[in-house]
């Protein structure tokens, strides 16, 4: 039982293992192991489940080659964009020209593609306007060749991870063969997209962490930190691309407490030893994935230092810090004073400045007064004065002292271009009927008590001072108790299109109802540099989180639009459009192949009742063959595990409020499709068990397989031309290479 | 013979006078003074409307819920006499003559009422101690939320009291000796877990969560079972099939029952009719089928029909033209066909009107015998008013450039032929030949030269559309959404071939002979689906909150305020009780925790069956709280501190179970013992305290002054309504 043919771990080791210290050994290991299970299996499995030991890596590079050659052929067409390359391709070129952009998912994923396109020669220079635009000259292949590359690799991680959980070479071919064969995931990788690197990195995490659980017997060795870092790396990437890295994150999470808990009830390890290891997977699976994680938003906050489109969804201290940005090296008096013109920005995202101007409120919209909204751009009517509540003296007076406003002060604020002061009343604003109206009024400054404001900073006690940029204000209107607010709705055409601002009653925190100070001319303080007052590393860290989150949260579907719902998904219902629509295009749909979808979807339904079967029976105390507990423990441990990834990549979908989209299922399909690789097996090893003469055993174990690739690969070769492109006519039209695969009517193509 | 003689009869009773004690304490705290304020006091002006509704037998649609909450209230008026005349219109309206007050409260408050009790048997089903029970139930007697909340015409004390009593009869099932299964008692608790859990959820549907525990916990007992080698397989299969009868398939029958009793009762058409499809309008009295009484069933060449779009948002509106053409140039520089419009019109009018014409021949009429049109089918649409046809072609929609503008072509002689014809597909057809129904049938109209299909986009035009609805021509029909979808709401066959008679034709009403009757099954899945989906514009509310508020109670809901005087009603909780039930669930979770830890390394700090208790009890506190609180965090409704209050009564059951815990496991010593007891009387007494500082917010009187409602405040969140000084 010792005795291990040295060739075979050899053989094995390096392609099986990146470079690692204790690669050697694990070789060896997974060499015994091997054998012990050799003599256990029934003779019939035993052929064909443990094939000669040099059979491994053969069959590894077979997929790997397999899986690169389908991924990489025909890429470079189309060559246009296609579907969301208009988005991350055009992000990956602002990373190459340094400009500042906003967008609602981590900027790992896009900053690889930038990455990737800078190291293969693209300048940049391509606008990405518009799905359908010629690439011409610019060299694209770099950034669909990197994805290629990363979605390439997703087999032969599936490969290895369903070899490890199973022990099982049949079912391992079979995972990778369908992820190399199903059109869906050939096409998600084929063109620059954000979900080829985070599958990229999700299926390495699942990977290393499967790795780890297999050296649990030596614990703290040099494979076992290699494995156990590698994950905590991985899931760095994950949170890095996409934030549903989270629910990888998640099973790793549940799976560690799994670890942890075996360990806890291992008596024979001393605390100290717990304490350990506790410790280890603490650096490795929080603190090392932090550190990466904010790692890259330093990297991007480094790269991008130039104002570019994404300013306006930030605050003015961080705009202050973009080249280019009017704000940027700007010197103004720091503290707030009566006196100060000032303007105040709306700090809901992408708000406003409090704008006012010579138009009145039409007839029937509340009182006939000037109106005040929030206007997205600079102007000089949004110039405001802050004067004293209870005197008309003017503080402009070069004599008269500097009087500083502080929290908690009574004010009044006239617009400088009209003389009106911000004004509020008990009548209902515009389109918010809840609200009061906001309007300006009194002539020249002098008006009445409803001009009245009380300023407060959030977050301060009375008497401080307010700060240009950095604090945030909220106006309560003394008379009525409201406060200040944008709602954010876009007034009609006599509002000349701008944004509704009202008080509201209804005294709730929300980014609505706070301001902030951006332009502050005051001659009689000295003006300071904007540097003092930049943001910190943290504070731009979290308000980068703030406005990702709510920008994911304000995707949502409108009412009369067509949006593809989670349980369309794993039966293949509808897919995607990636480029062309009439027959003289040059058509790719993403689809999965229906083949192998409905395997799957099949399959988890054969899965949840041979567990729940198996998990009775361990119950009811039934005495096992040494087989069949083998296999009821790959079952319920190594199946388990899987079942629990795909949920956990699924079933959130089912309440998350935003748009969703077909791709969003692939993650889930990736662990569909190792379930099926690894219930099969099961499955035929279970059958093939009772057939006596071991020679048929073998024979229906491996004409099962054989009868499932066959039909895999013929599915392929029908469904093929969704991925590479279609040009012709119509599915529905005979002549169509396509004719009569359209099994579904919802499928367009 | 006469051997009984022998024997005395005897009848033993036993009477547990604690819990008799209890219930007569509970119904005096919520019954004293019920009709008392006779006004609208908060929601009651919400569920008022139904109870009106319900005596006049008007259908309505409620999407906060289903029906057994509502119907519940309804049988207090139903009881109390109430015909229905009140206007429902602001909270603090005084209450006329003929609106019977306590009747209409007073289930609420007996179902407050008896969860007191109640509360007393789940502590003693649950093996803690007399007293441990006896404070739990003291605890919900003094909880002023809980009285506020059950004093009034609102389903929150229903819905507690259907869930305590399912958690109950479930313990008190579980409870039985294993020698009495399939008796007469093991029956009952089963039966009434079920049936408590069904009108739990059909009050509100909050209660799916309490009845999803009660279904994790009957599965994680019944995997017991299965590792239990006594029970044979043919027992465990029975014992599996009682519980899946009793637990899932009388509950869903229940809930079934509740809407054929809610559909049944409500027959006459009303307010919220256009919510639902024609075919539903059509089946209730009055309103729409009034009009369709009499239509003919099947549409035929030459039919005049009204088509309604069956999505029906943002409005429902009916398929319109009118004379007026879509301007040479849109505001944004965009040209258009200068054709007549095509919109979506919200409102009945003679403009609605389309006669289905044959494109092979001349006649607007119907033949005899009449036509059908089936699926597949190629037809025109003709504008009964215009006698235009509807076409639409490759221009761009006014308000959705993707799409193609819908116009009745007029012929300007310019190269813009007509492309008028249609392909009828029904969608929900049966077989490939059907034929096209009224009301019935759900179309979609493909036009043949572009394949493109007519659409209600959801925006309205400007000025020049009148801000009518916008129809479009959806070239890339994305999978089958409502919004492409039309049904003909009114039909009559035509007669008349010459325009002025037609038009006299178009503007009489349809008369003919032929009834339609939906199903009750169709019925219920159109008004279920509705339930769930139909969104309320999410208003802002001055006394909403976020679900992080409630656990520290920091806010709270002015029910009502007298018209003249300070006496007001709140809805604010005993802070006593609040903060102990948090600071019980933290200690014991911190408890389990440290105690799972130390049992994993084969330390026991307590005894086998402490533990066992300690995990039971507490799994289904802290899991009761858990599952009605946490959901909240998901929901994007607005939210309530009342929907609080169901979490809030299992996180008190907790207190109790915490403290003979601490003072059976973790008072080692006699003295430690009695002064745990005394801490433990003195802190009941503040409860007591606490409870009769509120009680005037609680039963909104007596009138308290300004100087005592300021000292009230005790949270500077708390919103306590003042009188400004009189000057």
């Amino acid at each position: 039982m010792r005795r291990v043919r040295p060739g075979a771990a050899r053989g094995g080791a390096p392609r099986m293992l990146p470079a690692g210290g204790g690669q050697a050994e694990a070789g060896q290991r997974s060499g015994q192991r091997r054998r012990r299970e050799a003599r256990r299996l029934p003779v019939g499995a035993v052929r064909s489940a443990a094939p000669p030991a040099a059979a491994r890596p053969a069959a590894l590079a077979l997929v790997t080659l397999l899986s690169f050659v389908s991924r990489f052929y025909r890429l470079p067409e189309p060559p246009h964009v296609c579907w969301d390359e208009t988005h991350f391709g055009k992000m990956g070129s602002y990373y190459i020209n340094r400009t500042f952009f906003f967008d609602v998912h981590p900027p790992l994923g896009k900053m690889l593609i930038g990455l990737a396109g800078y190291l293969s020669g693209y300048d940049g220079t391509f606008p990405f306007q518009k799905p359908g635009d010629r690439y011409e000259q610019h060299n694209y292949m770099g950034m669909r060749g990197f994805c290629a590359f990363l979605g390439s690799c997703l087999v032969p991680f599936a490969y290895l991870t369903v070899l490890e959980l199973s022990k099982s070479l049949p079912a391992a071919l079979l995972t990778a063969f369908i992820i190399i064969f199903d059109t869906g995931c050939i096409t998600l990788s084929q063109y620059i997209l954000l979900d080829p690197i985070l599958m990229f990195f999700l299926m390495g995490a699942v990977l290393s962490m499967v790795k780890c659980n297999s050296c649990a017997d030596r614990p703290f060795s040099a494979s076992w930190w290699f494995w156990l870092s590698l994950t905590g790396v991985n899931l760095a990437g994950a949170m890095g691309v996409k934030f549903v890295g989270l629910f990888v994150v998640l099973l790793v999470g549940l799976n560690t407490i799994y670890d942890l808990w075996d360990l806890l009830g291992n008596l024979s390890l001393s605390l100290v030893m717990l304490g350990k290891h506790l410790l280890a997977r603490v650096l490795c699976l929080i603190l090392l994935p932090l550190a990466l994680y904010t790692a890259t938003f330093a990297v991007h906050f480094t790269v991008l230092n130039k104002s570019g489109p994404g300013d306006g969804f930030f605050s003015s201290a961080f705009q202050s810090q973009l080249i280019g940005n009017n704000l940027h090296n700007v010197s103004v008096p720091e503290h707030l004073a009566y006196g100060s013109v000032v303007t105040m920005k709306n700090l809901r995202m992408a708000g406003g400045y409090l704008h006012s101007h010579w138009h009145l409120y039409p007839e029937g919209v509340g009182a006939r007064q000037q109106q005040v909204t929030a206007y997205l751009h600079k102007d000089l009517n949004n110039l405001w004065i802050i004067k004293k509540h209870d005197s008309d003296a003017d503080p402009s007076d070069p004599l008269s002292p500097v009087e500083f406003v502080r929290h908690g002060d009574i004010i009044r604020l006239e617009h400088k271009e009209t003389s009106r002061n911000l004004h509020s009343h008990q009548h209902e604003a515009p389109l918010t009927r809840k609200h009061f109206q906001v309007t300006g009024y009194g002539i020249n400054g002098s008006g009445d008590s409803n001009d009245f404001w009380r300023i407060e900073v959030v977050g301060r006690r009375t008497g401080k001072l307010i700060k240009v940029l950095r604090s945030q204000v909220r106006l309560t209107h003394v008379a009525t108790g409201c406060i200040l607010g944008s709602s954010g709705k876009t007034l009609p055409k006599w509002g000349w299109e701008q944004v509704e601002v009202t008080c509201t009653p209804y005294l709730k925190e929300t980014p609505n109802s706070l301001w902030n100070f951006e332009d502050h001319i005051n001659p009689k303080l000295p003006n300071i540099s904007l540097d003092v007052l930049k943001p910190s590393f943290a504070e731009i860290l979290l308000e980068s989180h703030m406005v990702m989150i709510r920008g994911n949260s304000g995707l949502k579907p409108k009412d009369n639009e067509v949006t593809s719902k989670p349980w369309h998904w794993p039966i293949n219902y509808q897919g995607l459009r990636f480029s062309g629509v009439n027959e003289t295009d040059f058509r790719v749909y993403l689809l999965g192949n229906p083949v192998i979808w409905w395997l799957n979807l099949v399959t988890i339904g054969l899965y949840l009742l041979i567990a729940l079967s198996t998990a009775v029976t361990l119950k009811r105390g039934v005495q096992l063959t040494p087989e069949l507990k083998e296999l009821s423990s790959i079952v319920l441990r190594g199946g388990g595990q899987i079942t629990l990834g795909w949920l956990l990549h699924y079933l959130p979908f089912f309440m998350m409020g935003r748009v969703l989209y077909f791709h969003h299922y692939f993650p889930a399909m990736l662990f569909s499709s190792m379930l099926t690789g690894i219930t099969w097996d099961t499955l035929l090893k279970f059958c093939a068990g009772f057939l006596l003469p071991s020679t048929t055993a073998r024979k229906v174990y491996g004409g099962g397989f054989l009868t499932l690739i066959l039909l895999i690969v013929y599915s392929f070769y029908l469904f093929h031309p969704l991925s590479y492109g279609m040009i012709g006519p119509m599915a529905s039209d005979p002549s169509s290479p396509m004719a009569g695969l359209r099994w579904m009517d919802s499928w367009e193509f | 013979m006469l051997g009984f003689l022998k024997k005395p009869v005897v009848v033993t009773a036993e009477i547990n006078l604690t819990l008799v004690a209890l219930t007569l304490l509970g119904l005096l705290s919520r019954l004293w003074g019920l009709s008392y304020p006779r006004a609208v006091v908060f929601d009651e002006v919400y569920y008022g409307q139904f109870i009106s509704l319900y005596m006049k037998r008007i259908f309505f649609v409620d999407d906060s819920g289903p029906p057994l909450g509502h119907m519940l209230l309804a049988l207090g008026g139903y009881l109390g006499g109430f015909d229905g005349n009140f206007l429902w219109n602001r909270i603090g309206a005084e209450y006329t003559l003929n609106v019977p007050v306590w009747a209409l409260r007073v289930l609420p408050a007996l179902a407050g009422a008896l969860c007191v009790p109640l509360a007393y048997q789940i502590l003693v089903e649950m093996h803690l101690s007399h007293c441990a029970a006896l404070g739990a139930a003291l605890l919900i007697l003094l909880e002023n939320s809980l009285i506020t909340q059950s004093r009034f015409m609102l389903l929150e004390s229903i819905l507690i009291f259907f869930i305590l009593l399912a958690v109950l009869s479930y313990l008190k099932f579980s409870n039985l000796p294993r020698s009495s299964s399939f008796s007469g008692s093991w029956w009952f608790w089963l039966l009434l877990t079920g049936a408590a859990c069904a009108c739990a959820v059909g009050v509100k549907y909050m209660g799916l969560f309490t009845y999803l525990l009660l279904l994790a916990l009957a599965g994680l007992h019944f995997w017991h079972m299965i590792g239990d080698q006594s029970f044979s397989n043919v027992s465990l299969v029975c014992h599996f099939l009682a519980r899946g009868l009793a637990l899932l398939l009388i509950p869903l029958a229940m809930y079934l029952s509740f809407f054929y009793l809610h559909l049944a009762l409500l027959y006459r058409s009303g307010p919220h009719d256009q919510i639902m499809s024609s075919a539903f309008q059509a089946s209730l009295e009055g309103g729409l089928a009034r009009i369709t009484q009499g239509q003919p069933l099947e549409v035929a060449y030459g039919s005049q029909i009204t088509l309604r779009n069956v999505l029906g948002k943002p409005l429902q509106c009916w398929l319109h033209s009118h004379p007026n053409t879509y301007p040479i140039r849109y505001e944004n520089g965009r040209g258009s066909s200068h054709q007549q419009q095509v919109t979506c019109y919200p409102f009945k009018d003679v403009n609605n009107w389309w006669i289905v014409k044959d494109p092979g021949m001349q006649q607007l009429v119907v033949s005899n015998p009449p036509r059908p049109v089936r699926h597949g089918q190629v037809v025109q649409l003709v504008h009964g008013i215009t006698t235009r046809y509807l076409n639409t072609h490759d221009v761009a929609a006014p308000l959705s450039p993707h799409s193609q503008e819908v116009s009745c072509y007029i012929d300007y002689n310019i190269s813009m032929p007509a492309q008028n014809l249609w392909r009828v597909e029904i969608v929900n057809r049966e077989s490939d030949s059907e034929v096209w129904k009224t009301i019935l049938s759900q179309v979609r109209f493909v036009h043949l030269n572009t394949s493109a299909v007519l659409k209600l986009s959801g925006a309205s035009l400007p000025e020049w559309g009148y801000r009518q609805l916008e129809v479009v021509g959806e070239k890339l029909s994305k999978g089958y959404h409502q919004s492409m979808l039309w049904n003909v709401e009114e039909h009559r066959y035509g007669k008349s071939q010459e325009q002025k008679e037609r038009e006299v034709e178009l503007h009489s009403p349809t008369q003919m002979d032929l009834s339609k009757n939906l199903s009750f099954m169709a019925k219920f899945t159109e008004l279920q689906w509705k339930i769930l989906t139909l969104k309320n514009e999410d208003t802002e509310h001055k006394y909403s909150s976020s679900a992080l508020d409630w656990i520290t109670m920091d806010t709270n809901i002015a029910y009502w305020l007298h018209p003249t005087s300070a006496a007001q009603i709140h809805l604010l909780g005993n802070l006593v009780t609040w903060t102990s039930a948090n600071l019980a669930a933290l200690l014991y979770a911190c408890l389990s925790l440290c105690y799972l830890l130390r049992r994993r390394r084969q330390i026991c700090d307590i005894p086998e069956d402490a533990w066992q208790l300690w995990l039971s009890a507490g799994g289904i506190s802290l899991g009761g709280w858990a599952v009605n609180y946490l959901p909240f965090f998901l929901m994007e409704k607005t939210l309530f501190l009342y929907h609080y209050l169901p979490a809030l009564t299992f996180q008190i059951l907790l207190i109790p179970i915490v403290l003979q815990h601490l003072s059976d496991h973790l008072c080692r010593s006699v003295l430690l013992k009695s002064m745990f007891s005394g801490l433990t009387i003195a802190w009941f007494s503040s409860v007591y305290f606490v409870y009769c500082t509120f009680s005037p917010v609680t039963y909104g009187q007596p009138s308290l002054s300004a100087s005592e409602l300021r000292a009230l405040r005790w949270k500077d969140s708390w919103n306590i309504l003042l009188r400004k000084q009189q000057p």
